[in-house]
């Protein structure tokens, strides 16, 4: 069951305004229980999908959760799942998607919801920190700073993945995420192999053995959805085939370089 | 819930190598089971390759023999991916692998025939 | 068997699996050319400690890599895992192993 809201104003007495195009906008309203709700969404230039859902929350229905921050496509809080992919509400024209003017709003796959497009991010960050997604420092700041050559196969491996702003859509994409809820997930495992190929870190065989525990690096099968939905166009399966090569050489009692 | 947006390449050639291994596994026993029958004799074997002349179980080989060439190529494609440096090219793997088992499967049926 | 020496397994043997598949598939289109009778299969075999190695390591190999293919496919589609699904996956290996080397035996003894 969907319900109808409009809220254009009227005007009376006045020259009639021009013939606006309009949106039919379908969003999530519930939780895992809930329903579809139909919105009519006055349609500008430039549009992104998140003035869309930021006007339907200040005209049309108060009541409606959703998250964003930044709304220029740097914290990664704004995404949902619009017209069944994950991206960023902030960085995603309303031309570029709405086939026929028509628009689905729900919120992200493979998270426990809150309430209409929020959902919560703890099991997100729970693997993060499983995958020891976080640096181990050795210095002090009395210490001299380490020399760390850009051109280093490990630091450009490295820097292929920093770009991360914990969006979630990659997760999100994520087909193996969904089928087995022991797998860390692309992000983790993305940041472990940043880690792995950071020589300033003070435990990159703990990043490693994190990593490639069980629900890790070893549980993903290329399927590559990460890959074609990671909007800084970070590749998670590269790095995750090196967290598995790495793995091997360490349990065939090979170093770390 | 919501249906996961997986239409490309990458997806259908796990889907492919996942849904062949499958059925190659479960194909497996019955082989070994059917040679084993040279145990009893060269002329049981004989008899159950005659009843498999029919174009039922013919079929059934072919699929086998295209299913276990997907099943190498698509194989192939995932240690490419593992173990070699990452090429943006990879998708036409997945179609030449895919032209391999239709080549492989077309070379069976015309030598059957 | 930690997941890296699972993988580690899974991909020796497939690397093992690569050149006799491509074999076995030769051998195929070849004989079934005109249709397959055991003699074609049992004149090759009978004797032969040649077809005994390469038939004898193709069912080793296929007996560990296919339980562990298996085993995701189980893992990830239904809601078996743990212990249970591990010594499950062994018996079917051991079985794979068992039928396999028998029909091996059964190919090539003279």
């Amino acid at each position: 069951m969907s319900a109808e809201h409009t809220g254009t104003a009227e005007h009376t007495g006045q020259p009639s305004p021009p013939v606006e195009t309009s949106l039919s906008v379908e969003i999530w309203r519930g939780r895992d229980q809930g329903r579809f709700e139909t919105y009519t969404v006055p349609q500008r230039a430039s549009q992104t999908v998140l003035d869309v859902v930021t006007w339907i929350q200040r005209h049309a229905e108060p009541a409606l959760a959703y998250r964003f921050a930044c709304r220029v496509g740097v914290c990664g809080s704004c995404a949902m799942t619009v017209n069944g992919r994950p991206r960023w509400t902030c960085r995603t024209h309303v031309s570029k998607v709405a086939d026929d003017g028509r628009l689905r709003i729900e919120p992200l796959r493979n998270l426990p919801r809150i309430k209409d497009l929020a959902v919560d991010m703890t099991p997100f960050f729970e693997k993060w920190q499983r995958a020891q997604g976080r640096f181990t420092p050795t210095r002090s700041r009395a210490d001299p700073l380490v020399a760390v050559s850009p051109d280093s196969p490990a630091r450009k491996a490295a820097d292929a993945g920093i770009e991360c702003i914990n969006c979630a859509v990659c997760y999100a994409a994520c087909d193996v995420v969904g089928w087995d809820r022991d797998y860390l997930g692309p992000a983790a495992l993305n940041r472990a192999w940043t880690l792995v190929n950071d020589e300033r870190d003070g435990d990159r065989r703990g990043v490693l053995k994190a990593a490639s525990s069980g629900g890790g690096c070893h549980s993903c099968h290329s399927h590559g959805s990460c890959v074609e939905h990671c909007p800084v166009g970070i590749n998670p399966t590269a790095g995750i085939a090196g967290l598995k090569r790495r793995s091997l050489i360490d349990m065939l009692g090979g170093d770390l370089p | 819930m919501i249906r996961p947006s997986r239409n490309h390449p990458g997806f259908w050639a796990f889907v492919a190598h996942r849904v062949s291994g499958v059925a190659l596994a479960l194909f497996l026993p019955l082989h070994f089971l059917v040679l084993g029958l040279a145990l009893e004799s060269d002329a049981a074997l004989d008899r159950f390759l005659t009843v498999a002349d029919n174009p039922v179980f013919v079929v059934a080989e072919w699929g086998l023999v295209t299913l276990l060439t997907i099943h190498l190529g698509a194989g192939l494609r995932v240690m490419a991916l593992e173990f070699l440096p990452w090429r943006d090219g990879r998708k036409g793997l997945i179609g030449l692998g895919a032209i391999a088992a239709v080549v492989v499967g077309t070379i069976f049926l015309l030598q059957i025939g | 068997m930690t997941p890296a020496r699972l993988f580690l397994a899974q991909r020796l043997t497939a690397l093992i699996l690569v050149p006799l598949v491509l074999v076995h598939l030769a051998l195929i289109l070849v004989a079934v050319e005109g249709g397959l009778s055991a003699a074609e299969i049992l004149d090759r075999t009978r004797g032969s400690a040649g077809w005994a190695a390469f038939y004898g390591l193709f069912v080793l190999a296929a007996a560990t890599h296919a339980p562990i293919g298996l085993r995701n496919v189980i893992h990830e589609h239904t809601g078996w895992r743990g212990r249970s699904l591990e010594i499950a996956m062994i018996g079917l290996g051991l079985l794979l192993a068992g039928l396999g080397l028998r029909a091996v035996v059964a190919v090539v003894a003279p």
